[in-house]
C-alpha cells in the first residue's frame, strides 16, 4: 500500500520514446491499482464530486463497485449518465471538475477519478460489455447535427428514453473533434472513439455521415420529413487569426487545420494521402488543450516546437495534465510573449516570427491580469512553420439557414443552459455551437440537459 | 457509398462523371461545389457541380487529373463508388439572388479556361432557363483541351473559342477575345470567369479596364470544406475570407491574387513526390537529381 494521500501513479509511455509515436500516452491502470486507488476513496455520504461533473455521474457508487472488484456494475452506473466514458476518463479537466471537489483533496491529491473511469470504461469494452439498451420505442423521431460529443449525448440519452435518433454528421466520420481534432496519443480513434460511436448506435440510434444540415438537408426539411424536434451540436466553427502581417503565408495553419490533417486524415501516416507540411521548427501560438495538441503532433511529426503565450503559466488554459506531458516530451514553452508579425521569404514561405515580450498587468474581464507588452522588448525567432490556436468563431451555416434561429453577438445560438431551447420551437442547442470553444464535457452537459428538454417538450406536445 | 453512373473522358486531359447522390442533386445550385473522398486513404478533394438532376438523383463532375488522389479516381469505373461524396458546398452563384427583371437588365459574359469550362456551363444553363443568353468564351492551350463545346452552344447565346496555339477557332488567349468585342462594339456589364487563378487574374485586369464587374469562382486548397479548417482562407478587399462558406466566388477586383497564387503552390513540392511513388511505387525514393 502506498501512500494514502497520494493518487496510485498511472503508468505511461516514457517521454523519450512517446514524443516519436503516436500510440497512446497514457497506459491508464491496471485491476490492482484501480483497486487501490479505489480504496483511497472516503466514499462521502454527501459526495461533492458529483456536483464537480457537469453530467453529475455518480462517481461515488461507481467507485465503490470499484472498491468491490464489481467493474460491470461500475460501468452500469457510470452508463446510466455518460455515453462516453473511456472518452471523458481520458480528456476531461477533472482537476477543475470532480477531483477539483474531492474532500481528499484538500489533505492530500484527489482521488484520480479520471483513471478510474478510464479503468472502468478500458474494461467493459474489452470485455465486450455494452451499456444497457432502451426497453422500448416511443415512436418519436428526433434528428441530431453533428456528432460530436453534445450530439453523441443527446441521442444517446434520447435512446435510452426510447425515441428514434438519428444524426446527421457533416464529415465522413463521426465523432466531431474526438475524431477531427484530439490527438491519436491522447484519445486513440479506432480502439476507443470509433467504439464509444459503436456504443450510441447500439442503444438504436442511426448515424448518417456526409450530410451537411444547412446544405444538404435544412433544419426545415429535418421537420418536414417527420422529425418532432432537432437537437443543434454542430460545434465550433472557422478559426480565429490575430490580425498581424504575414498570417497567409505558406507554413501558417489554423490548429483546426494541422489537427484535421493529422487526426482525421491520418496525414501522419504514410498509407494516407493527405499532405501534412513537413516542418523543421514550428512555433505554435495559444496556451489551450488545441495548442498542446498541435504542439505535441508538430513534435512527433519531427519538428521542434515553441509554445508562445501571452500570459504566464498560472493562466495556461489547458489541462494539467497536457502541459507536464508536453513539457516533458521537449515543448519549449515561451510564456509572457505575443508574435507581432510573422516573416516570410520572396515567396511568402514562412521563415521567423518576430515577437514581444509581456509582462501581466491588472486584472482584466476575465479576472485574470492582463498581459501588456513590454516596450522595446522585440524579438525574431527563426521557423518554418506557425501554428494558430486562438479559437473559434461560430459556423454560419446553419444560422444563416434556419429562419427564427437567434444567434448572439459572436453569431453563437442562443440556447437555454437548462434545457437547450432556443428561439424556435422544436429547435434545441447546446455544445460549442452555443458557447463557443469550449470542453467536450461542457458540451456533453449541455446534450444531456437539451435531451431533458427535447423530453419535456414531446411528452407535452 | 455514391456510384459512378457514367464516366467518359471529355478531352486529353479532362473527364467528366455522374454520381449517385440524391440528397446532394436536390440541393445544388449553380457556382456550389461538392467534395469527394474517393477510398478511406484518400483526401477530401473539392470539386465544382457541373450539372445536377435533382430527379434523377445525380450529380456531374468534371476533373482535370493533377495531384496523386484525382489521378486515382480513373482507376474507377462504371458501378464502381466514391466513399464520401459531400455538399453541396459553398454559396450559389450570385446570379441566383437576381429577380428576373434585374437579371434581364444585365449583358452577361462568362470567360471559361481550360476545366473551368464545366463550371461556367450550369451558370450558363440556369440563364437560358430564365431566357437570358449570356455569351461565352472558351479559352484552352490547344485544340485537344476543348470540350463541352456543343452542350455550351445550346445553352448560349454566342460561343467565342479561343487557342493559345491556335490549333482550333481564334488564337490567342481569353483576354485578346475579350479586347476584340469590346473594340467590336459589344458591351457587358457583369462577367463571371472561371478558370485557372493565372486566367482569373489575367481576365480581371482586362474586364476592368472596360469597368465590367467580374465574379471569379475560387478553388483553393481545403481540407473539410464545411468551415473549420481555414485552409482556404484568401485576402479580399484586405480582409481574410473563407472560399468554402464565404465563396467560392468572389469579386475578382479585390482578390488579392499574388496571395492566392503563393498559397496554391503550398503542396507542390510533397505533392510532386506523391506522384512520382504512385506511378513509380516504393522503387522512387529521390536521389534522381529530378526529383
Amino acid at each position: 500500500m502506498g501512500d494514502v494521500l497520494k493518487k496510485v501513479p498511472v503508468k505511461e509511455q516514457d517521454p523519450k520514446v512517446r514524443a516519436t509515436n503516436f500510440d497512446e500516452v497514457c497506459l491508464g491502470y491496471s485491476e490492482a491499482e484501480a483497486l487501490e486507488e479505489a480504496a483511497r476513496c472516503l466514499n462521502c455520504k454527501n459526495a461533492k464530486c458529483i456536483s464537480g461533473c457537469p453530467v453529475n455521474i455518480r462517481i461515488n457508487d461507481f467507485i465503490a463497485c470499484v472498491k468491490e472488484g464489481d467493474f460491470g456494475k461500475a460501468y452500469q452506473i457510470i452508463s446510466e449518465d455518460s455515453s462516453l466514458p473511456a472518452v471523458c476518463g481520458r480528456v476531461c479537466p477533472q482537476e477543475k471538475q470532480c477531483e477539483g471537489k474531492c474532500i481528499r483533496g484538500i489533505k492530500g491529491e484527489a482521488i484520480s477519478i479520471g483513471k478510474l473511469e478510464r479503468f472502468v470504461a478500458d474494461w467493459a469494452r474489452e470485455k465486450g460489455i455494452k451499456p444497457a439498451s432502451p426497453d422500448q420505442k416511443n415512436g418519436h423521431k428526433v434528428a441530431v447535427v453533428g456528432s460530436g460529443p453534445a450530439g453523441l449525448t443527446c441521442a444517446g440519452d434520447l435512446a435510452r428514453k426510447g425515441y428514434d435518433v438519428t444524426i446527421f454528421e457533416a464529415l465522413h466520420k463521426a465523432g466531431g473533434v474526438l475524431t477531427y481534432g484530439i490527438p491519436e496519443f491522447r484519445l486513440p480513434k479506432d480502439e476507443v472513439v470509433a467504439k464509444e460511436v459503436k456504443n450510441v448506435e447500439g442503444l438504436g440510434v442511426k448515424i448518417e455521415t456526409d450530410v451537411i444540415v444547412g446544405r444538404t438537408e435544412s433544419v426545415d426539411e429535418l421537420f418536414e420529413e417527420g422529425f418532432e424536434a432537432v437537437f443543434i451540436g454542430s460545434g465550433a466553427g472557422l478559426p480565429m487569426f490575430m490580425g498581424i502581417p504575414g498570417e497567409n503565408a505558406n507554413g501558417v495553419f489554423s490548429a483546426n487545420e494541422y489537427l484535421t490533417r493529422s487526426n482525421l486524415m491520418k496525414a501522419f501516416r504514410s498509407d494516407y494521402d493527405t499532405p501534412i507540411f513537413p516542418a523543421k521548427k514550428v512555433v505554435v501560438v495559444g496556451g489551450g488543450n488545441v495548442a498542446m495538441d498541435a504542439a505535441r503532433t508538430a513534435l512527433r511529426m519531427g519538428a521542434e516546437v515553441h509554445l508562445v503565450y501571452r500570459r504566464s503559466e498560472a493562466e495556461l488554459p489547458a489541462r494539467a495534465e497536457e502541459v507536464h506531458h508536453a513539457k516533458e516530451e521537449g515543448i519549449l514553452f515561451d510564456l509572457l510573449t505575443n508574435p507581432t508579425e510573422i516573416l516570410t521569404d520572396e515567396n511568402d514561405n514562412v521563415t521567423g516570427i518576430r515577437c514581444i515580450r509581456m509582462e501581466l498587468g491588472e486584472p482584466d474581464a476575465s479576472g485574470r491580469r492582463r498581459p501588456v507588452p513590454i516596450e522595446g522588448s522585440e524579438f525574431e525567432m527563426e521557423c518554418d512553420a506557425v501554428i494558430m490556436s486562438l479559437g473559434t468563431s461560430p459556423n454560419p451555416l446553419i444560422s444563416s439557414t434556419t429562419e427564427g434561429l437567434d444567434v448572439n453577438r459572436k453569431k453563437c445560438i442562443v440556447a437555454s443552459e437548462e434545457d437547450g431551447k432556443t428561439s424556435r420551437e422544436g429547435v434545441f442547442a447546446g455544445g460549442d455551437a452555443v458557447t463557443g470553444a469550449a470542453t467536450v464535457i461542457l458540451a456533453m452537459g449541455a446534450g444531456k440537459a437539451a435531451a431533458r428538454g427535447i423530453d419535456e417538450y414531446l411528452r407535452n406536445k | 457509398m455514391y456510384r459512378i453512373l457514367e464516366k467518359r473522358q471529355l478531352s486529353s486531359v479532362v473527364y467528366e462523371m455522374v454520381v449517385e447522390a440524391p440528397r446532394l442533386a436536390r440541393h445544388a445550385k449553380p457556382g456550389q461545389f461538392l467534395i469527394v473522398r474517393k477510398d478511406e486513404t484518400a483526401e477530401r478533394i473539392p470539386l465544382t457541380i457541373c450539372d445536377y438532376d435533382a430527379e434523377k438523383g445525380t450529380v456531374t463532375i468534371v476533373f482535370q487529373p493533377v495531384g496523386v488522389s484525382t489521378w486515382k479516381y480513373l482507376e474507377l469505373e462504371e458501378g464502381d463508388s466514391f466513399m464520401d461524396v459531400v455538399g453541396p458546398l459553398g454559396k450559389p452563384s450570385d446570379i441566383l439572388e437576381m429577380s428576373d427583371e434585374e437579371l434581364k437588365s444585365h449583358s452577361f459574359l462568362f470567360v471559361a479556361g481550360g476545366v473551368g469550362t464545366a463550371p461556367v456551363y450550369p451558370q450558363v444553363k440556369w440563364l437560358r432557363k430564365k431566357g437570358i443568353a449570356a455569351d461565352v468564351i472558351i479559352g484552352a492551350r490547344t485544340k485537344d483541351l476543348i470540350f463541352y463545346e456543343d452542350k455550351m452552344r445550346e445553352v448560349a447565346g454566342n460561343v467565342y473559342i479561343t487557342t493559345d496555339d491556335g490549333s482550333y477557332m481564334h488564337k490567342g488567349v481569353v483576354t485578346t477575345v475579350i479586347d476584340e468585342l469590346i473594340a467590336e462594339g459589344k458591351t457587358y456589364d457583369h462577367c463571371v470567369a472561371i478558370g485557372p487563378m493565372i486566367m482569373m487574374k489575367f481576365c480581371c485586369l482586362t474586364t476592368e479596364k472596360y469597368h465590367i464587374p467580374t465574379v471569379v469562382s475560387m478553388n483553393p486548397i481545403m481540407v473539410d470544406g464545411t468551415g473549420m479548417c481555414g485552409a482556404c482562407r484568401l485576402t479580399v478587399g484586405g480582409e481574410v475570407r473563407f472560399a468554402c462558406v464565404d465563396g467560392p466566388e468572389f469579386d475578382g477586383f479585390k482578390i488579392n491574387w499574388a496571395e492566392c497564387l503563393k498559397r496554391s503552390q503550398m503542396y507542390k513540392t510533397i505533392e510532386g513526390q506523391a506522384k512520382l511513388r504512385y506511378e513509380e511505387g516504393k522503387t522512387h525514393e529521390g536521389g534522381c537529381g529530378n526529383c
